[in-house]
């Protein structure tokens, strides 16, 4: 039965059951709802159903318009899912926090002395505190960094804390994170679509926020930056890439903070000093926010199967040169058998008991616990002793409550005794519960409810020089049963805000400086080789598809026009398409759609230096393709289709234009987008133009080029072959000719770096300003076949100089 | 007994594109009661833009050597003179072999020689149930550990035959071993992968052997290149013992080592990691020669 307080708050609190023995975050153990969450609740159970849906829907959306996603790992590596957000947050009184963070604060001293004996002295396992089988056999213990001291001094920067509350009500460690802990960033994105759900004042103004917490991270990293010894050296963020399952708050946090987002391949090492490498040369880097796991940093040194390190970034660690958030092997410390000697250590290191404990655990490799843990196995999550998974991400290779949890067979009793060292038993606690709107299949969020749902709390640390800072609140995985095991994201899991409430009106922060502070005109930054790369063919490609769509249009039009597939002129342009690799056959060609998934995986890898719009604008592009205009018929039909897709790349076009900031990067983009069109309508021209082209082939280059009603102002008379040589080479005012795309070249290739090489022009220039002074003087009738294809190979050249002097 | 030893290593590049690093262990060591460097020069020709030397965690001499432009071919060479003392063969004071894992338990030591490092699978080395089966068959109860490294070491040697064609540098010992032909790295991994699964701690040596045999006796398997063979823990007081599956015999006096780790990977002699579009080509050659017969 609910208790008597939810009597009050209609019928969505109806199916509110608590479980007897598991703690609830809203009521009490008496069924009284806890004062820290009255107020919202007061507020909460005024709103209508339909208005509560609608405010879910508002954070949904916002979610989905922001592109936040992260990537499940399923058989498609790139398939993307919505943001699972949890609409309700979990709410904390400021006081019962702040208990929390001077406990972690401990842990946090406590996991730097570990792991710096562990690299160090390894004080802890001689003298028996940790047995050393388990450190020698664990993957995260990197054996190349032991004797390494790291750059700044510290081991660990950023760290963060999973926590639950167990029945008594006092609070568990579940797990440590420090490999690269991910989260901060969609703690980020949490706060903002919650605020959208529950905009007012109150309780906003009583809730504190989470930017303090990135300015002290920001100053963090600054601060390592320079701890190698180079006061130039700068901070950047290592990502795996975009099939990781966190990559899209890779790209937001590096916006947020105004980091570089790297790859592996962005980076080499000379002289034990990391560098970028970026169009302007390789420039060094000091501190890197690492986001992919240790063992994949350096194929030299480390895992040699790695594609995604860098070979000499362990050198540059070893010298002191380059600092790692947190340091190469920290992950060590999230095996989940250390908890079981951490208690211990705490003793013996500081002097003092845990002032939070961690989850109790045992490591089955002593007789004594492994009796323990076979006579409990009951009520024990049973698992693997090295494995760096939360307690409640239950593998295959597990046991919970005393059942196998799969893929063994036999008795769990030998199971345990055979396993032994490789095996740890960890309480199977019951987590405290949270509410949650619950809908079951089928039901609109309307028709939704709140149960209450197992729950953990994500907390972030940062070390600052004084002392660790907290993030305050932000990060809550909610089940999605009632079982604790169902709370990972990637089985059906859901993550909530966490809004640590003051009893007081909380002063507000943002990255923006102070008053008073003087105005700092922060530099546009150095863009790395491989993100102008990628622009660089974002930019051909969308001008590849464009250019593809107007012929297959142009196509279409004709043979819906004249209903004969065997007219001379469509079987030069199936040719001609041929010879692009489109078969025209299907309405819909697939070479078109590769060039689309092309342009968006080329977009997808700088998401970062893109607005929300441009992205969104590639997105829209390409699921229209493949989706509302898959099935589209010849003739008519398809013709309308690709109408509808230029003038889609035409918006991307428009965006890219009007609103992207003209730094390095926008200049690969267009210089790609140039070369493209360039060739392209160099490409036409050579197709269309010759003496045995078919009647009307002509007037369909013009109109491809999309320059019929110029062509009719400019030369009032039929097309001839000079005409459109003239029209569509030559003309420096035409936007659809080589010479206007010649020119955009040229002025682009200025203004890069290096343009001038003591006085000569740069190579690239020395290719471009040939082709561009041939197109200002020649005539048309001196544009032959062979002219033609003359241009078409300086263009792959200007390509390949341009590859050369900037994009490696 | 003194030896000269001269090592060419060569490497072309199709097709190279960048800047390239190497790791290189090709330096021998001093042991204190097995060998003894008297003199010796690596030289890595082009010249690196940059060369540093290191110890790795198993004590091995690493050489970093990084060009800043692409390299077409690199060519290693090694003149080495050395003196290998002769090792004595005492009684067995290995523990039973049931008796193993106490004595490992007993040790909380994490140093490069604790044979904590050698119990579990490693990169090259996973747990292979057939090499597993095939090792418990091998060793009868009641064996000391080093009877039983010795039962396996000679069950492999009759078990698989020395084929230089069969595998290549990159077979795992899985398929060397369900094929039972390999050279010396196969033979190698093979024996480390049954010793572990018996719990017998036990790593990979890569080194030299004698090229002409003195006289009277036959010429040892894979002593035209460099040579591979295994070492494993005997307890805390025979310590480390090291056996050469190829040739089914201790490695003695004729061997000399040069550098020690839980499999290939840990002791490759060239590991380079170079941006190329093409493929690469290598040629080896190596000559271990008595002084006093040089």
């Amino acid at each position: 039965m609910p208790p008597s307080a939810v009597k009050k708050t209609r019928d969505i609190f109806a199916d509110y059951g608590l479980t007897p023995g598991v703690a609830d975050e809203l009521f009490d153990g008496a069924g009284q709802m806890r004062p820290v969450w009255q107020r919202f609740v007061e507020r909460f159970a005024r709103l209508s159903v339909t208005d509560l849906a609608a405010r879910f829907e508002r954070g949904n959306a916002y979610l989905r318009d922001t592109g936040v996603y992260y990537r499940q790992y399923t058989g498609d590596p790139l398939a993307e899912r919505d943001w699972p957000l949890a609409p309700i947050p979990v709410i904390l009184h400021d006081s019962e926090w702040d208990e929390i963070c001077t406990g972690l604060e401990q842990r946090a001293d406590l996991l730097e002395a570990v792991v710096a004996d562990l690299y160090g002295p390894g004080r802890l396992v001689s003298e028996g505190h940790l047995p050393a089988s388990l450190i020698a056999g664990s993957p995260q213990w990197l054996r190349p960094m032991v004797g390494v001291e790291p750059a700044g001094g510290h081991f660990l920067h950023h760290l963060a804390f999973e926590i639950g509350r167990s029945p008594d009500g006092s609070w568990l460690v579940l797990g440590d994170r420090l490999e690269a802990p991910s989260g901060a960033g969609f703690a980020l994105e949490n706060r903002m679509a919650t605020g959208r759900i529950f905009p007012e004042r109150f309780p906003r103004a009583y809730i504190h926020r989470l930017a303090s917490f990135f300015l002290d991270f920001r100053a963090t990293l600054d601060r390592l930056a320079t701890a190698g010894g180079n006061p130039l050296a700068g901070a950047a963020i290592l990502t795996p890439g975009p099939s990781n399952d966190t990559y899209y708050e890779h790209t937001y946090i590096a916006r947020y903070l105004g980091l570089m987002l790297l790859e592996g391949e962005d980076l080499l090492v000379e002289n034990g000093e990391a560098m970028v490498r970026t169009i302007e040369g390789p420039k060094p880097l000091g501190v890197l926010w690492r986001r992919i796991d240790a063992s994949f940093a350096d194929p030299l040194e480390l895992n040699a199967e790695s594609h995604i390190g860098t070979p000499g970034l362990v050198e540059a660690a070893r010298q002191g040169k380059l600092a790692m958030v947190n340091a190469l092997g920290s992950g060590v410390l999230e095996m989940r058998a250390m908890m079981a000697f951490l208690p211990r250590i705490a003793q013996v290191l500081l002097g003092q008991p845990l002032a939070l404990p961690n989850i109790a655990t045992w490591w089955c490799g002593g007789a004594k616990e492994r009796a323990y843990v076979r006579q409990n196995a009951h009520k024990m999550l049973i698992g693997p002793a090295s494995t760096i998974d939360l307690p409640f991400d239950v593998t295959a290779r597990s046991a919970l409550g005393g059942q196998f949890a799969g893929g063994v067979e036999g008795k769990l009793a030998d199971w345990i005794e055979a396993q032994g060292a490789a095996l740890v038993g960890q309480e199977a606690v019951a987590l405290s519960t949270t509410p949650a709107w619950v809908t079951e299949p089928g039901e609109t969020l309307a028709e939704g409810r709140l149960q209450p749902r197992p729950m953990t709390v994500r907390v972030f640390a940062t070390r600052t020089p004084q002392g660790w800072r907290f993030m305050k609140g932000g990060y809550a995985r909610i089940g999605r049963s009632g079982d604790a095991t169902a709370l990972a994201m990637q089985k059906g899991g859901s993550v909530a805000d966490v809004w640590i409430v003051s009893d007081r009106l909380v002063p507000k922060v943002s990255l923006q400086p102070s008053a008073g502070a003087p105005f700092r005109r922060a530099s546009p930054g150095v863009v790395p080789a491989r993100a102008a790369d990628n622009l660089f063919w974002l930019g051909r490609y969308i001008e590849r598809t464009e250019d593809a769509a107007r012929l297959i249009r142009a196509y279409h039009l004709r043979l819906a026009a004249t209903d004969n597939s065997a007219d001379p002129l469509l079987r030069r342009l199936r040719a001609f398409l041929g010879g692009y690799g489109v078969d025209i056959a299907q309405p819909m060609p697939d070479a078109l759609l590769d060039r689309i998934s092309v342009a968006r995986s080329c977009a997808a890898k700088v998401r970062d230096r893109f607005s929300v719009d441009g992205w969104a604008a590639v997105v829209d592009l390409d699921r229209t393709a493949k989706t509302t205009l898959r099935d589209i018929k010849p003739g008519d039909d398809a013709a309308r289709a690709m109408g509808v897709l230029v003038r889609k790349l035409s918006g991307f076009s428009g965006l890219v234009q009007d609103n992207m900031y003209r730094f390095q990067g926008w200049r690969f983009l267009t210089l790609g987008r140039a070369l493209e069109r360039a060739d392209a309508l160099t490409a036409l021209l050579h197709g269309l133009t010759d003496a045995e082209a078919p009647e009307g082939a002509l007037d369909l280059a013009v109109e491809v080029a999309d320059s019929v009603i110029t062509h009719r102002r400019r030369y009032s008379v039929e097309t001839s072959r000079d005409t459109v040589i003239d029209l569509l080479a030559l003309d420096a005012d035409n936007p659809r000719s080589v010479l206007f795309q010649m020119q955009v070249m040229r002025a682009q290739a200025s203004a890069l770096p290096n343009a001038m090489d003591n006085g000569r022009l740069s190579p690239l220039l020395r290719g471009i300003v040939p082709l561009d002074s041939l197109l200002s003087v020649v005539s048309p009738d001196k544009i032959d076949a062979d002219q033609l294809l003359h241009i078409r190979a300086e263009l792959a050249g200007i390509s390949d100089l341009i590859t050369a002097a900037y994009l490696r | 007994m003194i030896y000269d030893i001269a090592l060419t290593i060569d490497y072309d590049y199709a097709a190279p594109s960048d800047r390239s690093r190497t790791l290189v262990r090709l330096m021998a060591p001093s042991l204190p009661g097995e060998q003894q460097v008297l003199s010796q020069r690596l030289t890595l020709e082009p010249r690196p833009d940059e060369q540093r030397e290191m110890e790795d965690f198993f004590g091995n001499a690493t050489t970093t050597a990084v060009w800043h432009r692409p390299i077409g071919a690199l060519a290693l060479t090694l003149a080495l003179k050395i003196e290998r003392l002769v090792p004595v063969e005492g009684a067995d004071l290995s523990p039973l072999l049931r008796d193993l894992d106490d004595a490992l338990a007993g040790c909380t030591d994490l140093g490069p020689d604790s044979p904590h490092h050698f119990r579990g699978p490693s990169a090259r080395v996973p747990e292979v149930a057939e090499i597993s089966a095939f090792a418990r068959k091998t060793v009868g109860k009641g064996m000391t550990t080093r009877q039983a490294i010795e039962a396996l070491g000679g069950a492999l040697h009759q078990a698989m035959a020395f084929d230089a064609e069969a595998t290549s540098v990159e077979t795992g010992p899985a398929e060397a071993f369900a094929q039972r032909s390999g050279v010396c790295q196969d033979f190698a991994h093979v024996m480390i992968a049954g010793l572990r699964a018996l719990g017998i701690p036990a790593g990979y040596v890569s080194g030299f052997l004698r090229t002409l045999p003195p006289p009277g006796e036959p010429r040892l398997e894979g002593a035209d290149a460099m040579h591979a063979w295994v070492r494993a823990w005997a307890g805390p007081v025979t310590g480390w013992i090291e056996f050469d599956p190829t040739n089914d015999q201790p490695a003695g006096v004729d061997y000399i080592t040069v550098a020690r780790g839980r499999d290939y990977r840990d002791v490759s002699p060239v590991m380079g990691v170079m941006r190329t579009t093409g493929g690469q080509d290598s040629r080896h050659s190596v000559d271990v020669v008595p002084a006093d017969e040089s």
